[in-house]
């Protein structure tokens, strides 16, 4: 089940919340450069299984292996820092700040506050953040508050941000919620010619986008993994159609 | 709600220095040595104040506890001056402890026979408290009204301990400072009170200025970032807690240095530094004057403090009134202070409202785009 080749795996997590079992002995294993849909309906446990994987929740039972180390009990900014991007489902940036800066934060490292107050950004840095905002074609908006920006270019930056935390993992949880499909295929797009270096994993259930990415599909259900496979797979099985795809009326 | 830094004009930053800076050098000449006096203590308020903007106005911690700080860098100042002035007095101690019957000096007034050590003291002694009180508060996660409560809870801690130390402190007397020697001369005299208005003004100023280096670029970038969402910062990879306990612990240092300098033109330092209303009080100043904007908590705490002065001797006990009546009014008609209503368009927007300017276009950069298109 585990092999050298995974970036991430998850072994029989169990979440409990008071009783209700958010995630029930989940596993899943991401393999390096993967790019991973994870679909489900409502309160299948798609955000809890994020907030796991970056400590947000430390999870009752199980184990998370990120680059062969246990992710679980450390702290969410160590998590960060060891390769673990997270994008939010609403869009999180930073609305009182400008497009730079937001992807200034980002992209600065060391992140301590030393090297904060002292130093002025590096160049490769700010070059990196021009690269960035020429993918999410923000570049007019550069020194706009982030708070005055659309809903979709509030989605970009937020992934542009993503992207220049380089982290090896990307999360990226319901990227295309009211986009407009132009917005959607771009997008859909951007996260494929992401994976390859990085490894990706969404979490949507706009199928028409799932199906876009051309990706291995897992289906959550009732905290655990249902199902695994390729689009055209998982559309025959039927234990999805039951619980999700709902089945054709006669 | 936005914090907006919008930036102001270049020549009204300009003529606001050159006023401000001839209204310093004029001050001593003008105002009698009361009035004098009195400016020097609210410009020293105006330090405290500025450590309060930068921990709520821009990082989002609401410190109802102050005051600790404060108390403590007044502290700091008056032992140095109190041992130091002492020589006359039985055993060469403080003439409050003969009333206790104490002989010996208690240990830790020791070190603040040196001037150098009181310099340091009463800025660092207050920044590393703070620091401690933060770490642990902050490390466990304490936010929001949990972290006000904590604060305040902390403030009435040491006031109590303040007060009940007659033989280490002189518990609620406070010690004093005006019939103290500085440099050979009375602290309460008037050369000296003109001289701590001096450094009073010049070193008000630098604290802006360090201020304004200290949220400016990055470092209080995060800070913003830390107020508006937390948790996102920490996604990001960023450790929320060493930055609040880094701008806690310059909060604490401002405050130190803002109470030494009240405590020497005020003639006293007592526990009454660290009463609950004074500590709320410095947060409204801020309030008042405009959070996240720095100039605003020094505008706000020496015209609040002075309007405090001047209403008081015309009606007294009418003053509580008008100050709460004035943060209502603040909350709710302008919730990002005076000086935040002046740089976010606000007058702009009343002029519009009472009919005195015009609109502005809706879509002016349209018509724009058509000249453009018609020249091709």
């Amino acid at each position: 089940m585990m092999n050298n080749k995974d970036l991430l795996n998850l072994i029989d997590i169990t979440v409990s919340f008071e009783g209700f079992l958010a995630l029930n002995k989940l596993n899943l294993n991401l393999k390096k450069g993967e790019l991973r849909a994870v679909i489900g309906p409502n309160g299948a446990g798609k955000t809890t299984f994020l907030d796991v994987i970056t400590g947000k929740v430390k999870p009752t039972k199980g184990e998370v292996i990120f680059k062969g180390k246990s992710l679980v009990g450390r702290k969410e900014h160590k998590i960060a820092r060891l390769g673990v991007g997270r994008k939010f489902q609403s869009p999180r940036i930073f609305e009182n700040l400008t497009v730079k800066e937001n992807l200034e934060i980002s992209v600065t490292t060391p992140k301590s506050p030393l090297n904060l107050i002292n130093k002025s950004i590096k160049d490769e840095q700010l070059n990196e953040i021009e690269r960035l905002l020429k993918i999410v074609n923000l570049a007019q908006k550069v020194d706009s508050k982030a708070g005055s920006l659309s809903h979709g270019q509030k989605q970009w930056l937020e992934i542009a941000m993503l992207v220049g935390q380089k982290p090896d993992l990307m999360l990226v949880d319901e990227p295309v919620a009211g986009l407009t499909d132009e917005e959607t295929d771009l997008t859909a797009d951007l996260l494929k010619s992401l994976s390859g270096e990085n490894t990706v994993v969404v979490i949507d259930h706009d199928m028409e986008f799932i199906r876009r990415l051309d990706s291995n599909v897992s289906v959550l259900n009732q905290g655990t993994v249902l199902c695994e496979g390729t689009m055209e797979t998982i559309q025959k099985d039927k234990k999805v159609i039951d619980v999700y795809l709902g089945r054709p009326e006669d | 709600m936005s914090f907006s830094k919008i930036k102001f004009d270049k020549k009204i930053v300009l003529s606001f220095w050159i006023i401000l800076i001839a209204l310093i050098i004029a001050a001593p000449t003008l105002l009698p040595v009361f009035r004098l006096n009195l400016l020097g203590r609210y410009l020293s308020l105006s330090i405290v104040a500025l450590g309060v903007d930068l921990i709520w106005g821009y990082t989002g911690l609401l410190s109802l506890g102050q005051g600790i700080f404060f108390a403590l860098g007044g502290y700091c100042a008056a032992m140095y001056l109190q041992i130091t002035s002492s020589s006359e007095f039985p055993n060469n101690i403080p003439e409050f402890f003969a009333l206790y019957g104490v002989e010996k000096l208690p240990f830790f007034w020791e070190p603040f026979r040196s001037p150098v050590f009181t310099f340091f003291a009463i800025w660092i002694i207050p920044a590393l408290v703070a620091g401690l009180i933060g770490f642990l508060v902050f490390r466990n996660r304490i936010k929001g009204v949990y972290f006000s409560i904590l604060t305040q809870a902390s403030l009435l801690v040491f006031f109590n301990f303040f007060n009940g130390q007659q033989k280490l402190i002189n518990g609620t007397n406070g010690l004093k400072t005006d019939v103290t020697q500085l440099f050979g001369q009375m602290v309460g005299s008037e050369s000296m009170q003109r001289l701590f208005f001096w450094v009073t003004a010049v070193l008000v100023i630098a604290s802006w200025f360090f201020a304004k280096w200290v949220v400016k670029g990055r470092f209080g970038n995060i800070l913003i970032g830390i107020r508006d969402d937390e948790p996102r910062v920490r996604f990001t990879g960023y450790n929320p807690v060493i930055f609040k306990t880094i701008i806690f612990s310059i909060a604490g240092g401002l405050a130190g240095i803002s109470g030494a300098l009240y405590t020497v033109q005020s003639g006293i330092v007592s526990p009454q530094f660290m009463t609950v209303p004074f500590s709320i009080e410095m947060v409204i100043w801020v309030a008042v004057g405009g959070r996240g904007t720095l100039l605003g908590a020094i505008l706000g705490a020496v015209f609040i403090n002075y309007a405090k002065s001047l209403v008081s001797e015309a009606l007294p006990a009418s003053w509580m009134f008008i100050q709460g009546g004035l943060f209502i009014l603040v909350v709710t008609a302008l919730p990002e202070g005076v000086l935040g209503w002046i740089q976010g368009d606000g007058p702009r927007n009343l002029l519009q409202r009472l009919g005195l300017k015009r609109r502005i276009e809706t879509y002016p950069s349209l018509e724009v785009n058509n000249k453009e298109g018609n020249d091709e």
